[in-house]
């Protein structure tokens, strides 16, 4: 091995560290400002329409709703994807019954038996202005959920503007929407 | 006397001594000036009383319930258990962190005390290194994560500590985990002096593998104790989630085991030089990217530590200084670095080289698993998940062949072997493996299962036979195996069990692959059955402990009707901390594991059901078993008078006294 090679060679561990540590200080910076969050769970479908669906309604709980319906609302509406089964949705339930006061929410039941679902809505008043269950998770795929809670903002003519992947609570709602509300 | 002042001070006088270790040995070294570079030691161990003081305050404070010290205030309370007091210290970040420098300079303590056979200058400079890691660290400390920190005014109480970390067996994880991390510190300290004087010779090979067997072994028992952890208290069944946390105890582990082979042939045959000081400086500098970035909050972890980017800033420049300075110091001087053997590819040091390749290639996929989805996150804006499924599929086709060439590897001689004959040696091994072949078809499903654990019983057939051909069993009489057993090195023995540990790993691996598990609802006095045995609800009582409220279930386990054993799972409210957490329930007879976990209760009166999860878990305790095996195994070759330094040089003296 001559000695070009050797040192080409011997000079590639600190060009791979020196990228992955630019990687890492662009992380950090970011993270600082908010633009980084490597909890956050970034859906593809903000800023696009939402896609079509037909949902039934649970037991007791009035008819569920379509897309159609839910593009049709002149006030913007949040969706919460839900389930019986969650113990972060159980936690979620009296940040949602606070932010109820303030706009619509939509709940989808999310892969969950109707009857198990309808109870845990009922079960300390229920936040939803309307319900709907996604037996077999179908809808949730199409809007790009990966897991409950999940939260969407939808604004009137049924356009995703913002998506949350935490359990809502008045805080994320001052910071977050709130201010999303505004600008619509 | 043990106030949280005196801890800050003596902390801040150990930063100061730790950077006057730096500075002077090598200025010393520098000007050849023995008096200069003669100080290292006597600093290495002042700062190691200073810090161990500064410990012991922190420790004080947790003890006598000082709350006005914002660390103890946030992490302990007055009903906490005395033990959980103590170990409390080192649970959380700023403690953890004080921890892990006070080790670092119980490591240069070492050196000072157990290295006065090295060389002067060398031992000055490998302290020195120490000394400037050291004071990187306890600056870092100092200015970011204050252990000390007051907070007025004091709460009456403490808001206790995470009630998954009050566990005996977490208490002792992280000291043995970070005398592993910080351990290779030392072999890294060697390899920057060693490019600092220009020079790695066999004496330098020998002079480092102990200390890279002992952070080894260290290492080892952490991972084996971590995931046994998780295995008994997280109660979800599993024992590695190839979560980054985890992992980031892995990369070292695997680079570190590279080193401890690769430096045999620095030793035996003083090749791979160059290779063997890379993979001491990228052992440490994974050890420290591992334990620094997971508190950075940049990786998405289930272990979470209070994340802070103002640390991660802070941590990265130091990082960047130890690994990028110790890096170019690599680009800089390493290429005049030569060696001068010449390898066959059948050899003793052929088979190093590809187990080198071959655990450097598994390094390089978790490294890739781990840092993809930040990095996708950053450049696409895409997040992504990288799971078992990846690191599986990854990791296992290149374990295969490293597990074949464990087998035959220790039957090969150094320099030029010969396969038939070395092949002769190994037919009773490759005999025994064929059985466990078959067993493993009876026993085990899957093809990877079933190729792992048959590999498994070859290596451990192969380290068997191999140390019993040495002593001579079927060619010598009793006395003549007698003789060659004390005379076969120490380092021979430990090499067979450290490999025998790795097979017994991957045995209960195999096992775990088998696992059953089923998640019931029952009423009390139903039975269920998994896999055979008849699991029965007796009983569901509740109880008060000493800071928690708890629900304990009595569960029957009968196999064809015998009575096997009652298992007792819990799950236990911290009211402190509005947290539950699950006791499990283990029974073991070291060839399955009935573990069981109680969960929620439902409805009232009659109709209360309990949730239960059941698993059933073949050679569940191998896993932990072996790695405690291949640390035994590693402590047993650090006895060998060879791996002691300076053994050859008192030999000599010995010699001339005789002469």
């Amino acid at each position: 091995m001559n000695a070009t090679r050797r040192g080409i060679l011997t000079a590639v561990p600190i060009i791979g560290a020196g990228v992955l540590g630019v990687g890492f200080w662009r992380m950090l910076s970011d993270m600082r400002s908010g633009a980084f969050d490597p909890r956050a769970i970034k859906n593809p479908n903000v800023g696009k329409p939402i896609p079509s669906f037909a949902m039934p309604g649970l037991p007791g709980l009035g008819d569920g709703f379509t897309d159609a319906e839910l593009r049709a609302q002149h006030r913007p509406v949040l969706v919460n994807f839900f389930a019986s089964w969650c113990i972060p949705c159980v936690a979620e339930m009296p940040g949602l019954r606070a932010i109820s006061r303030n706009m619509p929410i939509w709940g989808i039941a999310y892969e969950d038996k109707p009857e198990n679902a309808a109870g845990f809505v009922q079960r300390d008043g229920s936040p939803y202005a309307r319900v709907a269950s996604d037996r077999h998770g179908r809808v949730a795929i199409d809007w790009g959920v990966t897991g409950v809670p999940e939260s969407f903002l939808v604004a009137p003519g049924g356009r995703i503007i913002w998506h949350g992947s935490a359990a809502l609570d008045p805080q994320i709602y001052e910071a977050e929407i709130r201010p999303r509300l505004a600008g619509l | 006397m043990f106030g949280p002042e005196q801890g800050h001070f003596a902390l801040a006088l150990a930063c100061v001594l730790a950077l006057v270790q730096f500075a002077v040995p090598l200025w010393g070294a520098n000007r050849r000036d023995a008096r200069l570079v003669g100080l290292a030691p006597y600093l290495a161990v002042s700062q190691l009383i200073a810090l161990g003081y500064s410990f012991l305050c922190l420790i004080m404070c947790a003890v006598s319930d000082d709350f006005s010290v914002q660390n103890v205030a946030a992490n302990s309370a007055v009903s906490k258990p005395l033990l959980y007091k103590i170990t409390g210290v080192w649970g959380n970040h700023e403690g953890s962190v004080l921890l892990w420098t006070l080790i670092l300079a119980v490591c240069g303590g070492a050196v000072s005390l157990f290295g006065r056979n090295l060389p002067d200058i060398l031992r000055g400079r490998v302290l020195a290194i120490l000394g400037g890691v050291s004071a990187g660290f306890q600056m870092f400390c100092l200015l970011t994560s204050d252990p000390f920190d007051r907070v007025f005014p004091a709460p009456m109480d403490g808001q206790g500590m995470n009630p998954l970390l009050q566990d005996p067996g977490l208490a002792f994880h992280p000291p043995i985990l970070y005398t592993g991390y910080v351990g290779f510190a030392v072999p890294f300290a060697f390899a920057v002096a060693a490019l600092i004087e220009g020079r790695v010779d066999a004496a330098w090979g020998r002079w480092v593998r102990p200390w890279a067997v002992a952070a080894w072994c260290f290492l080892t028992c952490g991972i084996a104790l971590g995931s046994w952890w998780s295995y008994y208290v997280l109660g979800w069944g599993g024992y590695w989630f190839w979560d980054p946390v985890e992992n980031a105890s892995l990369i070292p582990w695997l680079t570190g085991t590279a080193l401890v082979h690769s430096a045999i042939v620095v030793e035996k045959r003083e090749g791979l030089k160059i290779w063997t000081v890379l993979l001491a400086i990228a052992t440490f500098s994974f050890s420290l990217s591992g334990t620094f970035l997971v508190r950075s909050g940049i990786l998405n972890s289930v272990h979470a530590f209070a994340n802070d980017p103002a640390r991660g800033v802070f941590i990265l420049a130091l990082l960047a200084i130890v690994i990028g300075g110790s890096l170019a110091l690599f680009a800089w001087r390493a290429p005049s670095l030569t060696s001068t053997g010449l390898f066959s590819p059948i050899s003793r040091e052929g088979s190093l080289v590809l187990n080198n390749i071959l655990l450097c290639s598994i390094c390089a996929v978790v490294v890739t698993g781990t840092m993809y989805p930040p990095f996708m996150q950053l450049l696409a804006g895409r997040t992504i998940s990288v799971g078992k499924p990846f690191f599986d599929a990854a990791t296992i086709p290149l374990t295969l062949p490293l597990l074949l060439a464990m087998g035959v590897g220790t039957a090969l001689p150094w320099k030029r072997a010969q396969l038939a004959r070395t092949f002769s040696h190994l037919y009773a091994a490759a005999g025994i493996a064929a059985i466990g072949l078959v067993l493993c078809f009876w026993k085990l499903s899957g093809v990877l299962p079933i190729a792992c654990g048959a590999l498994a019983i070859w290596v451990i057939a192969a380290s068997a036979s191999d140390v019993l051909r040495r002593i001579g069993i079927g060619h010598t009489s009793a006395q003549g195996v007698w003789e060659r057993m004390k005379h076969l090195p120490r380092s021979s023995w430990g090499a067979a069990l450290a490999h025998i540990g790795a097979g017994i790993t991957v045995l209960g691996l195999c096992g775990m692959s088998q696992a059953q598990h089923a998640i019931v609802e029952v009423h009390i006095g139903e039975t269920r059955s998994l896999a055979g045995d008849d699991w029965t609800l007796l009983d569901v009582h509740d109880y008060i402990g000493p800071n928690y409220k708890a629900m304990q279930a009595d569960i029957a386990i009968r196999h064809n009707g015998k009575l096997v054993t009652i298992l007792h799972p819990e799950k236990r409210d911290f009211t402190t901390q509005s947290q539950t957490t699950t006791e499990v329930a283990i029974h073991t007879n070291f060839i399955t594991d009935l573990y069981g976990v109680v969960g929620d209760r439902h409805g009232t009166g009659k109709d209360t059901t309990y949730v239960l999860r059941l698993h059933r878990n073949p050679l569940a305790p191998w896993m932990w078993l072996g790695g405690l095996v291949m640390a035994i195994g590693g402590a047993f070759s650090l006895s060998d008078r060879r791996m002691r330094i300076g053994a050859p040089k008192r030999a000599a003296a010995r010699n001339m006294a005789r002469a």
